[in-house]
């Protein structure tokens, strides 16, 4: 079971009203390599992958859903007081005429999501493997973002979520080296 | 010495509806072990390395690999 603290894990603050900025940042929200698709990816590995990496994925795919949150936040901000007539010089117009204001789970394109951009081979060095490309792209991601952004209250936010996924990747990393490591070994003849 | 294959075992509930499995698998390849490939490895005639799928015994993985496989 989860604890739930109404706070967000890092302050979202958003100093311009630029709702295409929302446009954008909507991939990491709904998007292949965005945080709900990390959160579900992980947690749902748990189950079939060795004892000793399970709280890995229990504390990483906690947090994916704090920084969901903090996604989700930084969207609302941009978008609430938009008009019509700016959410349509957006890029948004498509976005409005289905959704309103609404978030929703899809990607900077309007593709909406879908679990197959998520895997769970089974196998432990594949999943991991995974995690650690997903981490990779996500990281990419926000450089894109960042790169075409300029509100450096919202920068702030998205440097932080960066640096989140190079400590995720390096995780994942390590889990792989305690999977590479020859304890519990069984001869079987 | 690495093994391609590491054993874990597995949580075991009170109350598990199956007969539990209390050791299971996965597979580690030697790739995973050998980063760049360093120069002039050992290597196979040609004829075995077809049959293996590499030239190098270093990277060579049989499965499955239960320890009674051919080298």
């Amino acid at each position: 079971m989860w604890n739930y603290e109404k706070k967000l894990q890092y302050p979202v603050r958003v100093s311009t009203c630029n709702p295409r900025l929302a446009k954008f940042l909507i991939e990491q929200y709904g998007g292949a390599d965005g945080e709900l698709a990390a959160a579900l990816r992980y947690l749902n590995q748990r189950y079939s992958i060795p004892d000793k990496v399970i709280g890995l994925l229990t504390d990483i795919g906690t947090e994916e859903f704090a920084h969901l949150e903090m996604i989700a936040t930084m969207v609302y901000k941009l978008t609430k007081d938009a008009t019509p007539e700016q959410m349509k010089e957006a890029g948004l117009g498509a976005h409005y005429a289905t959704h309103d204001k609404a978030l929703f789970y899809h990607n900077a394109a309007g593709v909406p999501w879908t679990a197959s951009y998520i895997q769970a081979k089974g196998d432990p060095i594949a999943d991991l493997y995974e995690d650690i490309a997903a981490e990779e792209k996500a990281r990419a991601t926000y450089q894109w973002i960042i790169n075409m952004s300029d509100d450096p209250d919202l920068n702030d936010g998205l440097k932080f979520l960066r640096e989140r996924e190079i400590i995720h990747s390096q995780r994942f990393r390590e889990a792989v080296e305690i999977l590479k490591e020859e304890r519990d070994k069984q001869i079987y003849f | 010495m690495f093994t391609q294959v590491k054993y874990w075992n597995p949580y075991i509930g009170p109350f598990d509806p199956c007969p539990p499995m209390r050791v299971k698998s996965y597979q580690t390849p030697p790739n995973l072990y050998i980063g760049f490939q360093p120069p002039n490895m050992e290597q196979y005639s040609p004829r075995q390395a077809l049959h293996c799928g590499t030239l190098w015994p270093a990277f060579y993985s049989p499965y499955p690999s239960d320890g009674r496989e051919e080298e």
